[in-house]
């Protein structure tokens, strides 16, 4: 077997491995070097994934050699290329540019804990991507959840303590929701391959354990997603976070939950149960909708930098399930494609939001005033993201907003009040990115700033966020390369399905 | 028939029961201990629900011995998934437990409401 | 130099321009100076390139990133486009001499940011100017909107923030909210968005429903400024007066009609929207929004707020010569951008020149100032000449040809328009011009002499402008007639 075959379990294997090794690598500066080593490693191994998809090279990976449905199995399709992207992408260049922000929030002496939490939770999340088999899948979930509470909690301000309270129990709910589904199937058809479980669903004769099931997994999991109503665990986690975990786990961490959720809900329960499509949509629609526009109001009045952008991630994960819950090609490539996009948008707000950070220790909106003097890059980059989260032309978040148009046009005769609230939801990110746009170059700067000197961030911090901010152009007018993945998963998610 | 039917599935009654115990727990208690306590109760719930569907009746352990065939035994897997998944859940009580001793010292109380104002 | 690879240097030119001057600030206030003039001169020199190819009957097109299948980023120059371009470069190098005199006899602050953005801006106009469909169009539209903010709000006080708003709000959410909806309703129909001589919508839609997209389209290009998304013309006024001149009476209103008008001939097609009684409406809003932006600016005291309201009633101008739906019209139309182009600039650069000399904003300051400064004064006056439309200004070739084709097309609605406006205008300007010239100066107040020379210089020339476009239109005539022609072929 060639290296290529192995990177599926590479994947997972390398970071969870060099975890521990992190915490015995005691001079901080090192365990940063390794632990951004791996994450790099993690990330190259990604793209090499993704573009062996893209040439049509499907990776699937026996664990240990046992086949397919008694073995352990991992399994590399165009969906999950792109999730191992937008993962791995996020924590490698998360932890690139988070070095000063980290030094500054975290006690040395407990930094190598950190980064082995770090790439345990990356692991976690990768694993959760690559896993072909139920059970597997929430293993990686708890090991990602575990990690990513104490990521937040590491938040130099004891109101961390709480919000990670609040996250650790819904989280867990979450999860053994999730348990609960996944046993009843196994009791059903006595397997927990993915691909098994969908061909043996169709031979149950009692059809009611797997929609209890169905049921289980869609709540545990969207839960786990932050979908509307569910996700109050959200601001305050985000909010209360280290900058850089919160710019890690906002690009990535409700997306691979939603990943699963969608996962499931098209290959393994689509398929065979009855009306299933209609009652997926009946549920995830709604959510979605409301989703988008409360937490978009929200949002619009918040008063807190980081509160105000987790509001908004709540309502973008609005917009994903909401391209999903059209069950049909268009909609859940354009859910496929805002995945990445906005992992792209949010990660680099939050990373902008970490270069300010650095200098202004208080994120209220009428704190900040005078930053884009004193920080112009930082503003720069900020005021792009931004603008790709609105959906400008020109930037990555436009693409996947006129795909979801599409898809909404094409789903039937309510498309255009579909288009009408994508619309509205729009111009209300308009009016809440401009909220702090207006604050951060039109605000005179409070009394203490006033007089203190004009930095910018570290390079470092600046270097990296500058790059994504320069994604998110290049990838609104060269999308390629990221529809072409999500077109195909959802043409795979589909398949014969239509 | 229609209630020797429900008494038939009298394990899986319990694992509700049990089920919904907990998660009031969970949602009722404002005492983080107590919330703990819940959430453990609930996870047991569904540990129970893996190790009851696995039982088949007559069945013993599965190990393969010199001379013996056509033994019947119980299904080992979900045996094997719940060892894993009480681990996850040992896990997640200690790191809750973890984060209850870091709040008392910084909030000085366990109780949610005393916590909410405190800030 | 391949006019194919000329389209992608006008549009990157401004662009590299804005990076070179943004590094000069740092040097001194001459070299970004230098910078901004070398980069208006180039660019005049490749988009002014372009115009024997041409009026030769090329068209070149250029594609750069097919962004998803069947949307894509592409450039094509046509007529209309060319002359759109060849109008904002040209008039951005008098505009920057404008600049430079203006800016340093006020003190502005962030002058670096003001050159950079105002590059920025014409980048964005040049991309407008060349779109090749539809997707394009909106992208460098929504460009020029971010890149005109800074603009506005230079001040930064809480009074121009407030008006940087409104700019922002209405042009943001009538492009998010109408024009975007406008654009994917037309991919879905037509099946692309490519300007194409004669339409694409033609046989496709039916007739409420034309009127509707039509609807669509007019409000949701918020920058043409037709009633009632005209409020953020007026709140852009806070702005210097250089933006004010080259942005609010040229580039970005001019972007706004430009889009309507290319839109109505190249997407929906004069003669398939002449034969849907549905797209009648827009004649009657076009009218509407002239008589009523006139009557408004008769009762405004502040000169450039005047000015604004007189640009909004200009522009449905070239609104309604477009919605008449006959050749002459939509060549008039053509030639209106090009003479208010020429008119308004020279009058906002007269309202500017007269506010660095002596701080004056309103219009009953203005008494007897025609003898304090004698050059500024004589051009404000042959602007709003231009703007009533008196011989030998431009204004009165371009409403000769908007006359005619509202005879042409036996519209008396058009016709009647445009003698109220007429006397409208007059009405508004001759007081001015009275009070200027012949009244006497109230005592006590400030002495002063003409504006810094760069200015005067700048709207001597605009001046001369006008007056010459009366004499020698006829290239731009013979130009404009291509893009009738090519529809009379089809």
């Amino acid at each position: 077997m060639d290296l290529l075959a192995h990177l599926p379990a590479l994947q997972v294997v390398v970071p969870l491995l060099a975890a521990p090794l992190i915490v015995m690598l005691q001079p901080r500066g090192l365990a940063w070097a390794g632990a951004t080593a791996v994450a790099l490693m993690s990330f190259a191994i990604a793209v090499t994934l993704a573009l062996a998809v893209l040439n049509g090279h499907t990776s699937e990976y026996a664990m240990g050699g046992w086949p397919a449905p008694f073995g352990i199995t991992l399994a590399v399709d165009a969906l999950s290329a792109l999730m191992l992207l937008v993962v791995t992408g996020a924590g490698a260049a998360a932890l690139l540019a988070g070095k000063p922000s980290i030094d500054q929030q975290i006690e040395p002496s407990r930094q190598p804990l950190f980064y082995s939490a770090w790439l345990l939770a990356m692991s976690g999340l990768v694993g959760i991507v690559v896993a072909a088999d139920a059970f597997n899948i929430f293993v990686f979930m708890e090991i990602s959840s575990l990690a990513s509470y104490i990521l937040i909690a590491g938040g130099p301000d004891r109101r961390a303590l709480p919000a990670v309270f609040k996250y650790l129990i819904m989280g867990t709910i979450g999860a053994t929701f999730y348990l609960i589904g996944v046993g009843l199937i196994y009791m059903m058809t006595g397997t927990l391959n993915l691909a098994d479980m969908e061909a043996r669903i169709g031979d149950v004769s009692d059809i009611n354990p797997i929609l209890v099931a169905a049921g289980f997994i869609t709540i545990g999991l969207a839960l786990k997603a932050a979908v509307f109503p569910l996700h109050v665990w959200v601001p305050n986690a985000y909010t209360q976070a280290p900058h850089m975990v919160t710019a890690f786990l906002a690009a990535c961490a409700t997306k691979v939950a939603l990943y699963v959720l969608i996962r499931f809900d098209y290959m393994v329960l689509q398929a065979e149960l009855v009306d299933h499509v209609i009652q997926f949509a009946l549920f995830a629609m709604p959510l979605a909708i409301l989703g988008i526009l409360v937490a978009s109001a929200v949002a619009m009045f918040e008063g807190h930098l980081k509160r105000l952008l987790a509001s908004s991630s709540i309502a973008q994960i609005g917009y994903i399930l909401l391209g999903a819950s059209f069950v049909s090609v268009a909609g859940l490539s354009a859910s496929a494609a805002h995945l990445f996009n906005h992992a792209l948008a949010k990660g680099g707000l939050f990373l902008a939001v970490a270069c300010l950070a650095y200098q202004y220790r208080d994120l209220r909106l009428s704190q900040l005033g005078g930053a884009s003097t004193r920080m112009p890059w930082t503003c720069g980059a900020f005021v792009v993201c931004g603008l790709s989260l609105i959906g400008v032309p020109g930037t990555a978040g436009f693409i996947s907003k006129w795909l979801l148009i599409n898809a909404a046009l094409q789903s039937g005769p309510w498309g255009w009040a579909l288009v009408g609230i994508i619309l509205l939801s729009s111009l209300m990110a308009v009016v809440y990115i401009w909220r702090i746009v207006e604050a951060l170059y039109f605000q005179a700067p409070i009394a203490e700033h006033a007089e203190a000197p004009l930095t910018e961030a570290p390079l470092q911090l600046l270097l990296v966020t500058a790059a994504i901010a320069i994604l998110n152009i290049y990838f609104g007018l060269f999308p390629q390369v990221p529809l072409e993945l999500a077109n195909s998963a959802a043409s795979v998610l589909l398949e014969g399905r239509l | 028939m229609k209630l020797l039917e429900l008494l038939g599935y009298f394990n899986y009654w319990v694992f509700a029961i049990i089920l919904t115990v907990g998660l009031y727990a969970v949602i009722s208690k404002t005492n983080l201990i107590k919330k703990l306590i819940g959430l453990s109760i609930f996870q047991s719930a569904v540990f129970l629900m893996y190790i009851t569907m696995d039982k088949v009746e007559g069945g013993t352990a599965p190990v393969i011995q010199e001379g013996v065939k056509d033994q019947i035994f119980s299904n080992p897997l979900p045996q094997v998934l719940i060892l894993t998944a009480i681990v996850v859940g040992v896990s997640t009580l200690a790191l809750g437990l973890a984060i209850v001793v870091r709040i008392n010292e910084c909030y000085g109380t366990i109780e949610e409401d005393e916590i909410l104002d405190a800030d | 130099m391949t006019a194919e690879s000329a389209i992608l240097v006008a549009i990157g030119l401004p662009l590299v321009g804005a990076l070179l001057i943004a590094l000069a600030g740092r040097i001194g206030a001459n070299v970004r100076e230098a910078a901004t003039a070398l980069t208006s001169i180039s660019l005049i020199w490749v988009v002014w390139g372009m115009l024997p190819t041409i009026m030769q009957g090329g068209r070149p097109a250029v594609e750069v990133s097919q962004v998803m299948p069947g949307l894509s980023i592409a450039f094509t120059v046509e007529p209309l486009g060319m002359l759109f371009a060849a109008l904002a470069s040209g008039l951005w190098l008098i505009n920057s001499l404008y600049s430079v005199g203006y800016m340093r006899g006020n003190h502005e602050k962030h002058q670096t940011r003001f050159y950079a953005c105002f590059a920025l801006a014409l980048s964005a106009t040049v991309g407008i100017a060349f779109a090749g469909n539809l997707f394009t169009l909106f992208l460098f539209y929504e460009l020029l909107t971010l890149s005109t903010y800074p603009l506005v709000s230079h001040k930064g006080d809480p009074a121009t923030v407030r008006s940087a708003r409104i700019y922002l709000g209405v042009l943001l959410s009538t492009s998010i909210g109408l024009f975007l909806p406008a654009i994917i309703w037309t991919y879905s129909v037509a099946g692309s968005g490519d300007f194409t001589p004669g339409g694409i919508l033609a046989g496709k839609l039916n007739d409420p429903e034309i009127g509707l997209l039509l609807a669509l389209f007019v409000f949701g290009i918020g920058k043409a400024a037709v009633m009632p998304v005209h409020k953020w013309l007026p709140a852009a006024m806070v702005a210097p007066t250089p933006v004010s001149a080259l942005l609010h009476a040229v580039a970005v209103v001019k972007a706004g009609v430009f889009a309507v008008t290319k839109i109505i001939v190249y997407v929906f097609g004069i003669e398939f929207l002449f034969a849907a009684p549905s797209s009648q409406w827009l004649l009657y809003v076009a009218a509407f929004t002239i008589i009523c932006a006139s009557v408004v600016a008769l009762r405004q005291t502040n000169i450039k707020r005047l000015l604004a309201y007189s640009t909004i009633a200009q522009l449905s101008y070239v609104v309604m010569a477009a919605a008449i739906l006959k050749p002459l019209a939509e060549v008039g139309a053509s030639l209106h951008m090009v003479a208010h182009a020429f008119g308004k600039i020279t009058l906002f650069f007269a309202a500017g020149a007269i506010y660095v000399a002596s701080k004056k904003t309103e219009i009953h300051q203005l008494r007897g100032i025609g003898r304090r400064m004698p050059w500024t004064m004589a051009a404000f006056t042959i602007g709003a000449l231009s703007m009533i439309g008196v011989p030998p200004t431009a204004g009165f070739v371009s409403k000769w040809y908007i006359l005619a084709g509202a005879f042409e097309a036996n519209n008396l609605v058009a016709v009647f328009t445009i003698i109220a406006s007429t006397v409208l205008n007059a009405a508004y300007f001759l007081p001015i011009l009275y009070m200027a010239w012949f009244e006497r100066e109230q005592e006590g107040g400030k002495d002063h002499g003409e504006a810094p020379i760069l200015a005067v210089i700048a709207l001597c020339l605009t001046a001369i402008l006008t007056l010459a476009f009366f004499l020698f239109n006829g290239p731009v005539i013979e130009l404009e007639s291509q893009v009738v022609q090519g529809l009379n072929q089809l």
